[in-house]
């Protein structure tokens, strides 16, 4: 295997950037920005060579690096991408900088910490992205709440504290029993033999049959694993932190926040929750469903009655994320890649809505939809980029909301019709939320003496929102080339879930647990590039 | 028997460190009131010099003087601490003993012999050697708790210290009395097979009343009430040393009898079980509602005594007790680190006599000044236990060693145990950060250089060991490994 170090690059470049920040001096308030921005989108560009260097067909981890770090216990630096991954570190590097633009002349207090907060926050969710080790990617989880921290508490709003806290304090509640599981997962390893933190041999020897949960163990790992990353989602009951957080944060914050941050969640759960612990997955997948379904509903409604409009985004997110987590837990090829798929087209068009509601923000200073009305009159740019918006978040079809709920309704549609016939019930609503309040903030008469006035957007906020429809339009009319290269690592998924081996393909049974392995022999124990169990590479099509 | 000359060696750094004393002392009346730095200087020498003598020890590692005293890897490590601690403390203290308009000298002076207690209490293989090492810190420690003569708070904070750590040390001797009733010797490694059935309960108590001891020193629940009178009431760099330096030596103490002696795992586990529990609740719990800052490293400092007595009951809970030997040796070079770089901040930016230590008094020093915000800031994050600070690796070896030994509740309550501590240590970065500044203007003081390179120090291998762990973890590791 060939070393690359781009993924190192990538991870660390914003740190870098940050050092070179501190060196400014702090009120050289422009040099700061166009340095933070000169990082963001080198780090971008960056990021576009693993676009072109990632291999459709490939199965396993790519870009993969592997280096010894502790020893006792041993814990590897092993990074790598597949396609659940990818797309995600792009749409963190694609959004970093433009919240670096959005917050050019919002932001005028501590201006340094903020761009070194916001950088620091791009490493830390890089390397959760890019982690193949558990450890490693436990301690990106953890850091990246620091950042986010600040920047809800520093620069956000009037209840900032008690958000920034919320948000905290719920993460770090969940990430400590992930932290327990993990270890546990650990001596269980050790147990055999093989003690590892690395996901890829520990997926191997789950696979083998080296290790063999117990089903009750399996359980209570894969409860402490899914807490962890339900509240990060947020899934339904847990949801309490983000309305708070993401209407109290900064424009930049909300739109990291509900751009990349909660896609932690639910990567986490594809990278982990299924492939480790299928057993306890499928056991709860109708409970989780259920939860799903809920939290798509009940978003959406809650959605439908908020006073003010950041608020009104931020509900939305819960209920598009409800989606992904059931096109997950359907565990159809199609609703997984839909599911990713979702991902990254909320973190598009949610990021763009937060971005609209902090332009009118910054003009206004307020989200009180009362406040605002005809404002498509004083500013028809923002009207109409937001329109696009509003309906790609809605599900438009030739829009990317619509092909990530198409995929998951109709892959969850297969297995469970009366799961995605509920579901539907949120693309509904969400067209009732979104334009509903579109209407009232855009259409109709003037109500506020002050709102006629309003600036139109200028050059750096028609290229932000510009920049956010192309995408929006190329994620529609564009999907095959984000599937085909989701795919691949989508059937891995599906593939490792199915353990032992035996089954046919097109089922996915839940007994006989204790079935061992014929070959351990090719157990590649040692071996970094060892994502996928022997039987994996190809020759599966669950549908 | 071995040669005098190689036990010398092996005493090397306490011999340092009281010869210093000794020197300091003397020079003492001599040198002019308002040249007095010098003798805090040539106290930094000697704490950096009986930390380069832990050389000697290391060459020389076995018994000395007929088993009282033993050199070994683990002793090496202890000492370390509890001479890094030292070494920090005095350099970070210089400032405020010219700002605060103290003696130099005779602090000085009691930290390095507190520090020669806790070297002792270290190395100690006999129980009688360890009660001289502890009265020895112990009453160092009480003298210099009060050291603020002028100051009621110092003086209530020596007293109760003096008071209720006279009671735990009772209790400690008192131990040591049955214990040497039931094995017929006070060396720890040289119990007689027990006679009977009485000396087997003569035995147990004696064990039981040495834990009470011990568990008193260490601020552990339910012995900890006087430590956050006497924290808060101490001069702040005091705060700092006693938090430390103490704490690491007892620590020792204790994981020696664990390994020494064969009839304390068993009889132990629940004790410390229970105590470690008890301890991270009562600390976290108490330190939500404090104000004063000083107050809630205080009850902080207890919840972290209990986080280790978890490392020491899985040390208890099984027959190869080297992880959690090894989990507590590393907590407590991380946790030293820290605690001492916040007191000693705390020191600083409390300004003159120390008036401002409550939380609100922090506001806007992230604008005032930033490099101390900084600082205290990731001493906090490290307390807290978030990942690239030394605090979050030893937590982390602390629930491998609690889930190696299947103490899979304990390690659950951990885990607990830290998100509730993570509001309180939150509280303080929300008021440097995030509060508006008081309405007057506070000038800031400038900070001393030596106080800047305590603080280098200390965040430096805060985050540097927080990264690269693999020296420290190892040597714990070996040092564990040969105590038995």
């Amino acid at each position: 295997m060939q070393q690359t170090y781009v993924l190192t690059v990538l991870t660390f470049l914003p740190v870098a950037g940050t050092l070179a920040l501190l060196l400014l001096r702090s009120d050289d308030h422009v040099w700061i920005r166009r340095l933070a921005l000169v990082t963001a989108a080198a780090e971008f560009a960056i990021s576009l060579l693993l676009l072109r260097g990632f291999s459709v067909q490939a199965t396993g981890y790519q870009f993969e690096e592997f280096h010894e770090w502790i020893q006792q216990p041993p814990i590897h630096y092993h990074l790598g991408v597949d396609g659940l991954s990818l797309f995600l570190v792009l749409l963190t590097t694609l959004l970093t900088p433009v919240s670096i633009l959005a917050s050019w002349k919002s932001i005028d207090q501590r201006v340094k910490g903020f761009f070194i907060s916001l950088l620091v926050l791009e490493t830390g969710v890089i390397g959760v992205f890019v982690s193949l080790d558990l450890f490693l990617f436990f301690m990106f989880w953890e850091v990246m709440l620091i950042p986010m921290y600040f920047l809800i508490g520093i620069w956000g709003h009037e209840r900032r504290i008690y958000a920034a806290l919320k948000f905290v304090l719920y993460t770090m509640f969940g990430s400590i029993l992930m932290l327990v599981a993990i270890l546990w997962l650990y001596r269980v390893t050790a147990a055999a033999g093989y003690p590892t933190f690395d996901i890829a041999q520990i997926q191997a020897l789950l696979s083998s049959g080296t290790i063999t949960l117990p089903l009750r163990t399996e359980i209570l790992l894969f409860g402490a694993f899914f807490l962890a990353f339900a509240i990060k989602v947020p899934l339904f009951p847990l949801h309490t932190w983000l309305p708070d957080a993401h209407t109290e944060a900064p424009t930049a914050g909300s739109v990291m926040l509900a751009g990349v941050l909660l896609k932690m969640g639910t990567y986490g759960m594809l990278r982990f929750c299924l492939p480790l612990f299928p057993e306890a997955s499928r056991r709860f997948a109708p409970e989780i469903a259920v939860l799903a379904i809920i939290g798509i509903v009940y978003g959406a409604l809650v959605s439908m009655v908020q006073v003010d409009l950041k608020r009104l985004v931020a509900y939305s997110s819960v209920s598009h994320l409800g989606f992904v987590v059931l096109g997950i837990f359907a565990f159809q090829a199609v609703s997984i890649q839909g599911a990713v798929f979702q991902m990254l087209s909320h973190g598009i068009s949610t990021g763009a809505l937060f971005l609209g509601v902090g332009m009118l923000y910054d003009r206004r200073h307020t989200h009180l939809i009362k406040e605002f009305g005809g404002l498509a009159t004083p500013m028809p740019v923002i009207a109409a980029l937001y329109l696009f918006t509003c309906f790609a978040s809605a599900g438009l079809p030739m829009l990317n909301g619509f092909v990530g709920e198409f995929l998951i309704l109709a892959g969850t549609f297969q297995k469970h019709a009366a799961w995605a016939s509920w579901a539907a019930l949120g693309v509904i609503f969400s067209a009732v939320y979104l334009l509903w309040s579109y209407q009232r903030v855009f259409f109709g008469s003037i109500t506020q003496d002050k709102n006629g006035a309003l600036p139109d957007a200028d050059m750096r906020e028609r290229g932000i929102l510009f920049l956010m429809a192309v995408i929006m339009l190329w994620m529609g009319i564009g999907s095959p080339f984000f599937t085909r290269r989701i795919e691949t690592s989508t059937q891995n998924v599906l593939q490792l879930m199915r353990r032992p081996q035996a089954y046919d393909a097109g089922e996915i049974n839940n007994h006989d647990m204790n079935a061992m392995d014929m070959d351990q022999s090719t157990m590649p124990v040692n071996s970094a590039n060892s994502a996928a169990p022997a039987g994996a590479a190809g020759s599966v099509k669950s549908r | 028997m071995s040669l005098p000359l190689q036990d010398l060696c092996r005493v090397a750094p306490e011999i340092v460190l009281c010869a210093f004393a000794m020197l300091v002392m003397l020079l003492a009346p001599i040198v002019p009131r308002a040249r007095h730095g010098i003798l805090s200087t040539i106290s930094v020498l000697g704490a950096g010099i009986a930390l380069a003598a832990t050389r000697f020890p290391a060459m020389y590692p076995g018994a000395a003087y007929s088993g009282l005293f033993r050199a070994d890897a683990f002793s090496l490590f202890v000492h370390w601490i509890v001479c890094g601690a030292a070494f920090l403390v005095i350099l970070g203290s210089t400032s405020y003993l010219q700002r605060e308009d103290l003696d130099a000298g005779e602090f000085c002076a009691l930290i390095l012999l507190a520090t020669a207690g806790m070297g002792i209490m270290a190395g100690a293989q006999e129980l009688l050697t360890a009660f001289i090492g502890l009265e020895m810190s112990s009453i160092a420690s009480y003298i210099l708790a009060s050291y603020k003569r002028d100051a009621p708070r110092s003086n209530e904070a020596g007293m109760k210290y003096f008071l209720l750590g006279s009671f735990a040390t009772a209790f400690f001797l008192y131990g040591i009395a049955l214990f040497f009733g039931a094995s017929g010797s006070t060396r720890l490694d040289m119990m007689t097979p027990l006679a009977n059935d009485s000396a087997r309960t003569l035995l147990k108590m004696g064990l039981g009343f040495i834990f009470v001891g011990l568990a008193f020193k260490v601020a552990a629940a339910p012995f900890h009430l006087w430590a956050p009178d006497v924290y808060e009431g101490a001069p702040a760099p005091v705060t700092a040393l006693l938090s430390t330096g103490p704490k690491a030596a007892t620590f020792a103490l204790a994981l020696r009898i664990l390994a020494d002696v064969g009839a304390a795992s068993p009889l132990w586990f629940w004790a410390l079980w229970v105590a470690a529990v008890l301890s991270m609740f009562a600390g976290n719990l108490a330190a939500l509602v404090q104000t004063s800052l000083k107050r809630m490293l205080a009850y902080s400092s207890v919840a972290h005594a209990g986080y280790i007595l978890v490392a020491l009951a899985t040390a208890a809970a099984t027959d190869h007790a080297e992880a959690g030997i090894a989990a507590a040796l590393f907590y407590l070079v991380g946790y030293a680190l820290v605690q001492l770089g916040a007191f000693l901040i705390v020191a600083q930016l409390g300004g003159p006599g120390e008036r401002h230590v409550e939380i609100e008094d922090f506001a806007g020093v992230a604008r005032r000044q930033p490099a101390m915000a900084a600082c205290l800031s990731l001493f906090l994050l490290s307390l807290l236990g978030l990942p690239v600070t030394v605090g979050f690796l030893g937590k982390f070896y602390v629930f491998n060693a609690a889930l190696e030994s299947n103490l899979i509740w304990l390690a659950i309550l951990l885990g607990l145990n830290s998100v509730i501590a993570a509001y309180y240590y939150l509280r303080v970065i929300v008021a440097m950060y995030m509060l508006r500044e008081p309405e007057q203007e506070i000038a800031a003081e400038p900070v001393p250089w030596t106080l800047s390179l305590v603080l280098w120090i200390a965040s430096m291998g805060t985050v540097y060991i927080g990264l690269f762990p693999a020296r420290v973890i190892g040597f714990a590791a070996k040092a564990a490994l040969n105590m038995r």
